[in-house]
């Protein structure tokens, strides 16, 4: 005991040590020196890869520059956006009511999911979209009728299915089966109290996946589908295929006729890049949404985090319990 | 309100149910208690039609849960008509089971709303005055991971009542909560029971039993070993079994 406890004068009375505060604490800091070795290292690796590519003495940054904010590029990355969403809210959509088939008590009803998901998901995306491309080639018609009779509607395939709705059908009837997965495993995370609960209070089965299961299961469900979206918004290249001109189809279509191929790869690249960034930032606002309830405070933003982590430059950051997926989920883009 | 005879319920080879025979009057209070596995909780569940029983007859209010019958042969009830009972008798359990993704309020107004049907204009004020008569008149809009146990509990009850059954069923209503939480959810149980409620109540609580119930029951091994006015079944208990528990708890 020293003038450092702030207490003046003989030891405290026991009476009056909860009114003494103690004094904070002043330790050096822990200096983290292969934080520091490290990061110099990658920086410099970085800056000779990054030194290399800008360098490439072939290599026509002004291509790069004259193309990006191309008007073909523009079209094109407009398409790849309005693949990702029509191609994800099928699958959403679909891999919903698949996931809540699966799940059902009727065993036809189950085992229908069940075929659906093994089909899907057990034949390449890239056969799947370059099969409704060529259906016609099989199957000249298609049409809805009563079978073995002749009533009913027919239409010839290439005018039902157009290039643009072949991928469509390629891309968002493939991920409908991913996506059944993901809210099968978040709907079997909600406990099942909660079922039990519901059904006391007279809910009907649906009305209980609905308003209590599904929107507990979304703190699970989240993460991996915003993994989908990203994985999908990349997917879309797969168009290229059906000459859908969307982003890659149209950076190819321009590389083709000037031979510029590197520089339209690293304009695709940059899109690509950019707009999976602007889904990572949304994906990262709509888990706060859903963490509603489950945290006793919501986590901070991006930006509240960076100023934090400003302040407190020496700590590790804080660590944000995050609602991470289990990795089973995340089958990643691999397929 | 409730008539229960030899009423049967296996799980696979296991018999829980042996033959349950219990009659609750309407505005009666009966607490059942006995030891773990005894198939307490899973007879509530049966009253509920939660779970099906095997064999024996089961009727809430002069009708026969889960079936019709006509003439002597039974039939299945629909999905919609299990619901709609289900949603006559209120039920609270030992977890509470809050949906935690809304709020207090929003967990009472659920199933009056969606399942009743009834208007915004009528279920919303209804279920201030319940969560009010509960005492959390302040925590209306708070989710349910920021109450503790007791008001959890306090709110479950609520969004049982906001149903307005004819019937409530309690599965050891306090035994998941810290001691000096215990006291204001039995208040609130106490209260429904002197508003003329009908309650059947699995509990160790023997003080509440022997000041609110009407009737103590003592099951074990899926069968009702004896049952008795709580205060004279507290005091002196007829059968072995009975008498070696109490000595156990008491
Ligand atoms: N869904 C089920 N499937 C299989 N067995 C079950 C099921 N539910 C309950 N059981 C079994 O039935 C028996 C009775 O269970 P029950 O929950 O009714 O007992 P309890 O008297 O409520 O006990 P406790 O005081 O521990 O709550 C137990 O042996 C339990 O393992
Ligand atoms: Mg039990």
């Amino acid at each position: 005991m020293s003038e450092a406890t702030g207490v003046s004068g003989g030891p405290p009375a026991a009476a009056d040590r909860p009114r003494t505060r103690p004094e904070a604490i002043k330790a050096v800091p822990l200096r983290h020196v292969w934080r520091w070795i490290s990061a110099v290292v990658v920086l410099a690796l970085a800056a000779a890869l990054v030194g290399t590519i800008v360098t490439a003495p072939n290599l026509r940054w002004d291509v790069v520059g004259q193309y990006i904010f191309g008007g073909l590029i523009l079209q094109g990355a407009l398409l790849t956006v309005e693949l990702t969403v029509i191609a994800m809210a099928i699958g959403i959509v679909l891999g919903v009511v698949l996931a809540v088939m699966r799940l059902s008590p009727n065993p036809v009803v189950s085992s229908v999911s069940w075929f659906y998901i093994w089909f899907f998901r057990g034949t390449p995306v890239l056969v799947q979209v370059f099969f409704w491309y060529n259906l016609n080639a099989v199957l000249p018609h298609i049409g809805i009728g009563l079978p073995f009779t002749s009533i009913g509607v027919q239409a010839s395939t290439n005018s039902l299915i157009s290039p643009l709705l072949a991928v469509i059908l390629g891309l968002g009837l493939n991920e409908a089966a991913y996506m059944a997965e993901i809210v099968r495993a978040g709907i079997i995370s909600v406990e099942h109290g909660q079922t039990e609960a519901a059904m006391a209070l007279g809910m009907r089965r649906l009305q209980v996946m609905r308003r209590i299961v599904l929107p507990q299961a979304m703190r699970v469900i989240i993460p991996p589908t915003g993994n989908e979206t990203i994985s999908m918004l990349k997917t879309t290249s797969l168009a290229f295929i059906a000459a859908v001109p969307e982003l890659f189809t149209r950076a190819e279509q321009i590389a083709s006729s000037n031979f510029d191929i590197i520089e339209l790869l690293i304009v695709a690249s940059i899109w690509y890049l950019f707009m999976t960034s602007i889904l990572t930032i949304g994906q990262y606002y709509i888990e706060r949404h859903y963490a509603r309830g489950s945290q006793r405070a919501l986590p901070p933003t991006p930006l509240q985090r960076f100023r934090r982590m400003l302040f407190t430059f020496h700590a590790p950051p804080p660590i944000v319990e995050g609602v991470e997926a289990p990795a089973s989920l995340q089958h990643g883009g691999g397929r | 309100m409730v008539k229960a005879e030899g009423v049967h319920k296996r799980f696979g080879r296991l018999e829980v149910l042996r033959g349950i025979d219990l009659e609750v009057a309407p505005r009666e209070v009966v607490c059942i208690i006995g030891p773990s596995g005894g198939g307490k909780s899973t007879f509530l569940r049966c009253i509920n039609h939660l779970e099906k029983i095997d064999a024996g007859r089961l009727s809430v209010d002069g009708e026969l849960v889960g079936y019709r019958q006509q003439g002597d042969k039974l039939y299945e009830l629909p999905d919609s008509e299990v619901c709609t009972k289900r949603s006559e008798i209120g039920m609270v359990f030992q977890r509470f089971n809050l949906f935690p993704h809304m709020t207090a309020l929003e967990n009472v107004v659920e199933a009056p709303l969606r399942v009743k049907r009834q208007p915004k204009a009528e279920v919303i004020p209804r279920a201030r005055t319940l969560l009010e008569r509960v005492g959390l008149s302040d925590k209306i809009d708070a989710y349910p991971n920021q109450l503790s146990g007791g008001q959890q509990q306090r709110v479950a009850i609520a969004r049982a009542l906001a149903m307005q059954p004819k019937l409530m069923l309690f599965d050891e209503p306090t035994s998941a909560l810290d001691p000096e939480l215990v006291g204001e959810v039995l208040d609130v149980m106490r209260g429904l029971a002197e508003d003329g409620m009908t309650m059947v109540v699995v509990t160790h609580e023997m003080g509440f039993a022997r000041e609110v119930a009407n009737r103590a029951v003592f099951m074990d091994g899926g069968v009702v070993v004896e049952e008795g006015e709580p205060r004279a079944f507290f005091a002196s208990p007829q059968h072995a079994r009975t008498k070696q528990f109490l000595s156990k708890i008491l």
